[in-house]
């Protein structure tokens, strides 16, 4: 084969298909999945590094990833999206993630946890208002659920919002919430008086709102995680998310996001393994390849296996999810599954990479510490665990 | 501005080669539309664009399994594509190829056929000249510069240290070397729109082959590298090693 041509082939990745997986995809999900690979391989991964050690999400990607499409793909074209079937959404978080965990965070938080709930829960205005700049990246919104008391448990919130007149007064605060900081607009959930759980839409410089960046992370470091400070923030009833009834609204949104981590997580083991199984081969010790050992081949043998079930499992909740069948324990499931799955693998392909592992030279050890931020939000592994017991069993054990 | 792209389906550059029965084992490959096709359609587009009319098409010849690559050119931006089929396409020269793609615009207007300068797999660079050749339409090939002027293109291409600059009538063919663009995304939006674009599909017989196969082998392994030494010390005996034995000093 001759030399590549064109920048498109550098990219180098060789996604393992052990069971010819996609062979069950249709020729556009393929086609969809080929583009978003060629460009976050190319455009978004040379500047990873960089960014990941300066502790910055890389913006100057955003117009570009709104001109792919990437922003929001599954919300209908006359909002500004694609109109793409979950598969395919899905294909799309996997590729994000294969290039950095914080890559693939900025476009779920933006497509799955600000774009489907005001398409899903809004009025025709803030939909128009919304979708089409949101789908562009001219617009980059956040989501404000957890708080720092209330994670696994967000029906505790303190966040309150009271009736005023036309308006809406809102006071708490939020913590751990991506995209936060500079944001445009941020979808915030509150408790009114009689304890009902609503979502507004806050403009990013509405007075009495901010957003100041949690530093120090040793983890999702090209992603901006924010806290959101709320002091009387005044809005209009024309603000609230008019269909979001309760918790549950903000719940659902949740489902959204975790199906696209469960493909994400597949992404990052991917870009491990992909690593991995090329350092093995080059690298020599004891005068023959790393991979011809015995060891190696057992850890390799186990992350490919791994991959392949992830694979499945995820290509299996797509077509459901496409069928209107799909179930959130079944989202935990995959989330679960594979985002362990993940950090496994990104744990073991750092220490197959020797020293080198621990440099940005080399991929997996910035996937693995991004993997712990993944492995505990959207639903704490455990969380997720208690939601599959309860599943089959039929009985909550979660207090 | 009426302009046929020819479109390869290729495995990508990074496959990892086996051979199975004199083929490429296809166990496992990847298969994207040949590189330098790439720079073929986006010219195509480009030069459609900036003529303000016109029409693109995409064609290209498998056995069976370019409709994605089409469906990409599509998406790029193309206005029609048309897929030949022949079981055995995957395994012929390019004059046989040559001779299917010319058949195949028989009687079809067009001010440009553009083509890749070479498919990655075979790197045969004959389809394009043997198209124009059979069409009996000039063709420069590995262009670098392309400019329409009324009736006639003139295209610059890079020879052994120096540039060349050519002038044609159309219509003519042209096949396209690295640095004349840089191939558009397909969007996701013009995935969605390329489902609604015609896609012709037809059976086409091939002439006979007029070479075949006989072998086909990896290249050998490269020995393992040799130590001279350590640091400073080994430089003596790196420069003799360069001198005597790799001859490059």
């Amino acid at each position: 084969m001759s030399d590549p041509a064109t920048p498109r082939a550098k990219a180098g990745f060789h996604e393992l298909d052990f069971y010819g997986v996609q062979d069950l995809l249709t020729e556009e999900e393929i086609m969809v999945r080929d583009q978003a690979r060629a460009f976050c391989g190319e455009r978004i991964l040379p500047l990873v590094p960089a960014h990941w050690e300066a502790g910055t999400f890389p913006n100057e990607i955003v117009p570009e990833l709104g001109e792919m499409g990437l922003l929001g793909p599954s919300i209908p074209e006359e909002y500004g999206g694609s109109g793409l079937g979950s598969v395919a959404y899905g294909l799309i978080c996997q590729e994000l993630e294969r290039v950095d965990s914080g890559v693939r965070s900025f476009a779920s938080v933006q497509g799955s946890l600000v774009m489907y709930p005001i398409h899903a829960f809004g009025s025709e205005e803030q939909r128009q208002q919304w979708l089409p700049k949101l789908a562009t990246g001219e617009v980059i919104g956040c989501f404000g659920l957890t708080e720092p008391d209330f994670g696994s448990n967000p029906g505790g919130m303190r966040t309150r919002c009271r009736r005023d007149g036309d308006d809406w007064v809102l006071n708490g605060q939020k913590m751990w919430i991506t995209n936060g900081t500079g944001c445009g607009v941020a979808l915030v959930w509150a408790r009114d008086e009689q304890g009902h759980v609503h979502g507004f839409l806050i403009e990013g410089d509405r007075p009495g709102f901010s957003a100041p960046e949690q530093k120090r992370k040793w983890s999702l470091r090209c992603s901006v995680t924010s806290e959101l400070v709320l002091v009387d923030v005044r809005v209009p009833e024309s603000n609230r998310l008019p269909n979001a009834k309760g918790l549950k609204a903000a719940l659902s949104c949740l489902t959204q996001a975790r199906y696209g981590i469960a493909w994400g997580a597949v992404g990052a083991a991917q870009a491990c393994f992909d690593e991995v199984r090329r350092y093995c081969l080059q690298r020599e010790i004891f005068d023959k390849p790393l991979g011809a050992f015995q060891l190696t081949q057992a850890k390799l043998a186990d992350m490919a296996s791994e991959i392949t079930k992830g694979q499945l499992l995820v290509w299996r909740l797509g077509r459901l999810k496409e069928e209107g069948k799909m179930t959130p324990q079944q989202v935990s499931m995959a989330k679960r599954n594979n985002v362990a799955m993940a950090l496994d693998i990104a744990r073991q392909c750092r220490s197959l990479l020797g020293a080198n592992g621990i440099t940005l030279e080399f991929q997996s050890g910035r996937h693995m510490c991004n993997l712990e931020t993944v492995l505990t939000y959207e639903g704490t592994h455990e969380i997720h665990t208690l939601v599959i017991g309860e599943a089959v069993t039929g009985l909550a054990a979660y207090r | 501005m009426d302009i046929i792209s020819f479109v390869k389906r290729v495995p990508t550059t990074t496959t990892i080669v086996s051979i199975k029965d004199q083929q490429l084992d296809p166990q496992g490959v990847e298969y994207v539309m040949n590189p330098y096709d790439e720079f073929a359609v986006e010219e195509a587009l480009k030069l459609r664009d900036e003529a303000g009319s016109g029409s693109v098409l995409a064609v290209s010849l498998s056995d069976g399994a370019a409709q994605k690559e089409l469906r990409t050119a599509l998406a790029m931006g193309a206005d029609e594509a048309l897929l030949l089929n022949n079981a055995e396409a995957g395994n012929i020269d390019c004059m046989t190829t040559a001779r299917a793609l010319a058949d195949s615009i028989q009687g079809r207007n067009f001010d440009l056929l553009l083509f890749g300068k070479q498919a990655v797999d075979r790197d045969q660079h004959g389809v394009g000249p043997a198209v124009a050749t059979i069409l009996g339409v000039p063709c420069i090939t590995e262009v670098v510069k392309l400019t329409v002027e009324g009736d006639k293109v003139i295209a610059e291409r890079e020879v052994e240290g120096a540039r060349e600059t050519l002038e044609a009538s159309l219509p003519c063919a042209i096949t396209c070397q690295k640095g004349l663009n840089e191939p558009r995304r397909a969007s996701l939006k013009g995935i969605m729109a390329a489902k609604k674009k015609p896609l012709e599909t037809r059976e086409v017989e091939l002439a006979g082959p007029s070479m075949e196969i006989v072998e086909m082998a990896l290249p050998p392994k490269r020995p393992a590298g040799r130590m001279v030494g350590e640091g400073a010390a080994a430089v003596p005996a790196l420069i003799d090693a360069l001198r005597g034995e790799a001859k490059v000093l």
